[in-house]
């Protein structure tokens, strides 16, 4: 089993699928309902491809594992893929998610069905091959290539203001996402590869690093998002189709932060130890700031989304502190919050889908036509402010533990964000799941149905089964952060001896 | 009185074969008239693919006969090749227009052929007569397949303002040669080479204004801003396919012209024309991005797409070693492919027996043609250098250069202009896709269309999967100019 090239196939299989989807003939009908089959067949068989890679994985070795590497570009630009502890997770959780998107869309598109899928398709593709790229370059074709679908499933599937929101996305991201090409480019020139375990062990020049640093940040900082370049965020969230939102907030955002873990950390030690304070203090921001603009949102989805802005602050707060339990943290708290939002949008979904407004306004009194849908809801709503005993909790704590040892303040500051979180969340939950039934139409609104439960299961189950025993998924990531924090540590060492032997 | 030796033909036997075919093409269309035009059409192709197969096979590296004046190597093989495939393929694609417009007269594939041979010669120039003569055959040319639409004003007035100022520029080129040969004394591109490489000689003020001129007399022809302003009306004015032969093969032939008479002979000189390179890549790059923004026709929204490329081009010049050269090679390459099938995309725009050039035409054309439509947003993200496909190599490539070799405000201004730019490659894909159906184009496209704009969009869409063989026939042309 171990010959096989496992990694490439789960990116490339969506790819596969894709063309299949793109093949298929016959009346408006029957192609939607054999482009679903095909896509959700696909999305499925990749899940349980992608499966070994956490079984065969082997938590005891830093190094990257299922490695594959080909001559592709010259000059040392190579097809090179691995995974390790940060990244193999983020691999697991896209495939996991996929399925449950295709579901959800599954009654809720009806126009262009096999455009759809195939978007969703390539966009499957080109996330995994994001988290599992160790060349600059290839990531790079990755980290952009995904822009493509979705800036079409926004634009062509999307609400009303949809072609302002996806312009917005697509040249937001594009322009950070040239200058960290420039940024690859110099390092390449400087290092003679852009292969990512070389680079990491490269050490660049410190008066270098910071451009170099800039530069990434220009790109992960609009990909996280982070305050004050968050802006295109919610209108692409309010904008986008249930999946595409999913997608955005459980993944593409995750791309920003885990672009910090792998790529500014590592290669930019004494630039990333220059710039933490300005990054606290743009997460601080972020996390104050956006949840105070979330208690005031009227729109669900522009909640949720303003609420993921919030969350992802205690990410970056937490891979800054260059300790175990901070990084832990922020990886924990991204998956955790990859399933947690893709949830939340999910439920907004079903919501929309029988009344198809996102107004909160619209809504009240659901629990009493829709018990069961109440309860999931609330599940998410209380994991989202972070209810002990679900992920949301771990990823939380852990991060304020580790932060806590660096800097009070940002600790301090960072908690008032959780207790402003109780506040939107569940001043959310009151207005549209308790209250009076008295709008007509959701007085003839239906429960769950059975697919709908079926897509919320599986991640009602991962939020409570990792909240309660997160040690599975800490098991994998710990000697990968060790070897980051060590590594990390080292070169910085390895800098200030060299300044020291210069005088 | 020495006796004159007989040139060795055998490097210029394309360029010969080509001007022959032209000639007896002439006398079938003048015996046979115009209902021959198809016929002289695929004759022609024919005659380009056995021109093709003999640039090919003919490749060497480097031969030079006609006293010096001709050069064979590497280089001129790569561009000649992806000329003569532009000049088929715009012939290929004008078959069905020139039927329907009613400008079916025979003599339009034989000035296409007989501009080709004129550019074929500007790549293999070596001496600032035989550059001049290779131009003026291809522009000559070009002034009458602009005007060739001759019932309708704007294609009139192409023409003429095309000739106007391509004459114009003509001047200003001679004007620099005739400076240079008087500074060096010699228009020989190896002896003006040796005078500089080898002695390290320092250029005097009056060779660097003759450079100038000649700078701004090719720059008329690649496009570059300044010298950028016929090329809006041209491209609107001309008839489609015209404009299609513009956009690609006149755009290797000055750019790849452009790049030998700056590194091979003036490569000694390379600190004074880096800074004007540079200079017209920037404002190329920035007008192209801007002025697309606002136009409302394809064709002229192409016409500023060009300008742009044509600046993303000459940042790898503007780097001035083999791998920028390498760089420009590979992203003309990448841009013939997109600009063919993005013109024959826009060939198929036709309602009602009528062309339509407006991009509110295209809206809703995701749902009436998916399959074009697909074709063309691969094109036009590409277009935009977004990866994984083609356009982005091309991108990737001229930057490293310029990065390499430390043009950082040069880069930086490039990428930003290659955002603006994408700006307005996703506003026609916004129309394709997210607007609502407007009338649907006249199908079936044809077999021929459907051909090309497949390989074409095949080829931009899965380069990223074997761009080896690409980048090594460039390297080698790279490697065989540079001193």
């Amino acid at each position: 089993m171990s010959d096989w090239p496992l990694l490439s196939l789960v990116i490339f299989v969506p790819l596969v699928g894709a063309f299949f989807v793109l093949v298929i003939r016959g009346d408006d009908a029957i192609v939607a309902r054999n482009a679903k089959f095909v896509a959700l067949w696909t999305t499925i068989g990749n899940f349980i491809l992608s499966i070994p890679l956490w079984v065969g994985f082997d938590n005891q070795t830093a190094g990257f594992q299922f490695v594959e590497k080909y001559a592709w570009l010259s000059n040392n630009i190579n097809y090179h893929v691995g995974i390790d502890g940060i990244s193999m997770l983020f691999i697991i959780l896209s495939t996991f998610l996929m399925p449950i998107c295709i579901l959800a869309s599954w009654n809720s598109i009806r126009t262009r069905v096999k455009e759809y899928m195939i978007a969703f398709l390539i966009m499957e593709a080109t996330m995994v091959g994001v988290f599992s790229s160790l060349d600059f370059v290839l990531f790079y074709l990755f980290f952009e290539g995904g822009l493509i679908p979705m800036f079409l499933i926004i634009g062509i599937w999307g609400g009303g203001n949809r072609i302002y929101a996806t312009f917005k996305f697509f040249l937001y991201t594009l322009l950070g996402s040239v200058l960290m090409l420039l940024a690859i480019m110099a390092m390449f020139f400087e290092a003679g590869t852009t292969d990512i375990p070389t680079l990491i062990a490269h050490g660049f020049d410190p008066s270098l690093q910071m451009w170099l640093w800039l530069a990434f940040l220009a790109s992960f900082a609009v990909k996280v998002p982070m305050w004050p370049v968050h802006t295109w965020l919610p209108d692409a969230h309010v904008e986008a189709p249930t999946a595409g939102s999913v997608v955005l907030a459980a993944i593409l955002l995750k791309m920003g932060a885990y672009g910090f873990l792998r790529f500014s950390i590592p290669m930019l030690p004494d630039a990333t130890v220059f710039f933490t304070p300005l990054i606290f203090t743009l997460s601080v921001i972020a996390v104050i700031y956006a949840s105070l603009v979330a208690l005031m949102q009227e729109d669900i989805k522009k909640l949720v989304a303003y609420s993921s802005v919030a969350h992802m602050g205690f990410v970056t707060i937490g891979i800054f502190t260059f300790n175990q339990q901070g990084i832990e943290g922020g990886i924990f708290q991204m998956l955790s919050h990859g399933l947690i939002s893709g949830a939340l949008f999910l439920s907004v979904g079903v919501v929309y889908d029988r009344l198809h407004t996102r107004e909160i306004a619209r809504y009240g009194g659901l629990v009493h036509r829709m018990p069961r849908y109440a309860a999931f809801f609330l599940i998410f709503t209380l994991a989202n402010v972070g209810l002990p005993g679900t992920t949301g909790f771990v990823g939380e704590f852990l991060v304020l533990v580790g932060v806590f040892q660096v800097n009070t303040w940002v600790a301090f500051l960072a908690t008032t964000g959780i207790i402003l979180s109780a506040g939107y969340a569940l001043w959310l939950y009151r207005r549209v799941i308790f209250g009076v039934l008295e709008k007509a139409d959701l007085k003839s609104v239906k429960d769950l149905s059975a697919r709908e439960v079926a897509i919320l299961t599986p991640l009602l189950a991962a939020i409570i089964f990792f909240g309660v025993y997160p040690q599975p998924i800490l098991d994998v990531m710990h000697v990968s952060v060790e070897n980051l924090i060590s590594q990390h540590h080292a070169a910085l060492e390895g800098v200030r001896s060299v300044f020291v032997a210069g005088r | 009185m020495p006796q004159t030796p007989i040139p060795d033909f055998m490097p210029a036997l394309p360029e010969i074969w080509l001007a022959g075919v032209a000639m007896v093409l002439l006398m079938v269309g003048a015996f046979r008239g115009n209902k021959s035009t198809r016929l002289v059409s695929w004759l022609a192709v024919l005659g380009i693919a056995v021109a093709f197969v003999a640039v090919i096979f003919g490749d060497q590296p480097n031969a030079k006969t006609f006293a010096g004046m001709f050069v064979v190597d590497p280089f001129s093989t790569l561009s000649k090749g992806l000329i003569l495939v532009g000049a088929a393929a715009s012939l290929v694609m004008s078959l069905d227009y020139i039927r329907r417009e009613g400008m079916e007269r025979f003599e339009f594939p034989i000035l296409i052929l007989l501009a080709t041979v004129g550019m074929l010669m500007m790549v293999s120039a070596n001496d600032l007569i035989s550059l001049y003569v290779g131009i003026e055959l291809q522009s000559l040319s070009l002034y009458v397949i602009a005007a060739f639409k001759r019932d309708t004003l704007k294609s009139t007035e192409a023409g003429l303002k095309y000739f106007v100022l391509g004459a114009l520029s003509s001047g200003m080129l001679l004007y620099g040669a005739s400076m240079i040969y008087g500074f060096t004394g010699s228009t020989n591109f190896e002896t003006i080479g040796a005078l500089y490489t080898d002695s390290g000689q320092e250029p005097s003020i009056g060779l660097i204004v003759g450079l100038v001129f000649l700078i701004s007399g090719l720059a008329f022809k690649v496009s570059a801003v300044p010298f950028h302003m016929w090329t809006p009306d041209v491209y609107e004015g001309a008839s489609t396919p015209a404009t299609a032969f513009f956009a690609i093969a006149p755009k290797v032939a000055a750019m790849a012209l452009l790049v030998r008479v700056l590194v091979s002979p003036f490569f000694g000189v390379v600190e004074d024309w880096q800074q004007i390179i540079t200079l017209i890549a920037i404002l190329s790059m920035a007008y192209g991005a801007f002025a697309a923004i606002r136009q409302t026709n394809i064709k002229r929204l192409m016409a500023y797409s060009s300008i742009g490329h044509m600046g993303f081009a000459l940042v790898g010049l503007a780097a001035g070693t083999e791998g920028g050269v390498q760089a420009v090679l590979i992203y003309l390459l990448i841009y013939v492919v997109m600009n063919i099938g993005t013109f024959a995309a826009i060939l198929t725009m036709r309602v009602k027996g009528q062309m339509v050039e407006g991009i509110e035409d295209l809206a809703g054309l995701g749902r009436n043609n998916p399959m074009l439509a697909l074709v063309l947003a691969v094109l036009l993200f590409s277009l935009a250098g977004i990866p994984p496909l083609a356009g982005f190599f091309g991108k990737f490539y001229v930057f490293l250069a310029a990065i390499e070799e430390e043009l950082y405000t040069l880069a930086i201004l490039g990428v930003l202009s290659s955002v603006v730019g994408a700006f307005y490659y996703l506003r026609i894909i916004k129309v394709v896709y997210f607007d609502e159906p407007a009338e649907s184009f006249e199908r079936p496209i044809g077999r021929e269309m459907g051909i090309i704009l497949g390989a074409s969009g095949i080829f931009t869409a899965f380069f990223v999967v074997l761009p080896g063989p690409f980048l090594s026939w460039t390297q080698a042309a790279a490697a065989a100019l540079l001193p």
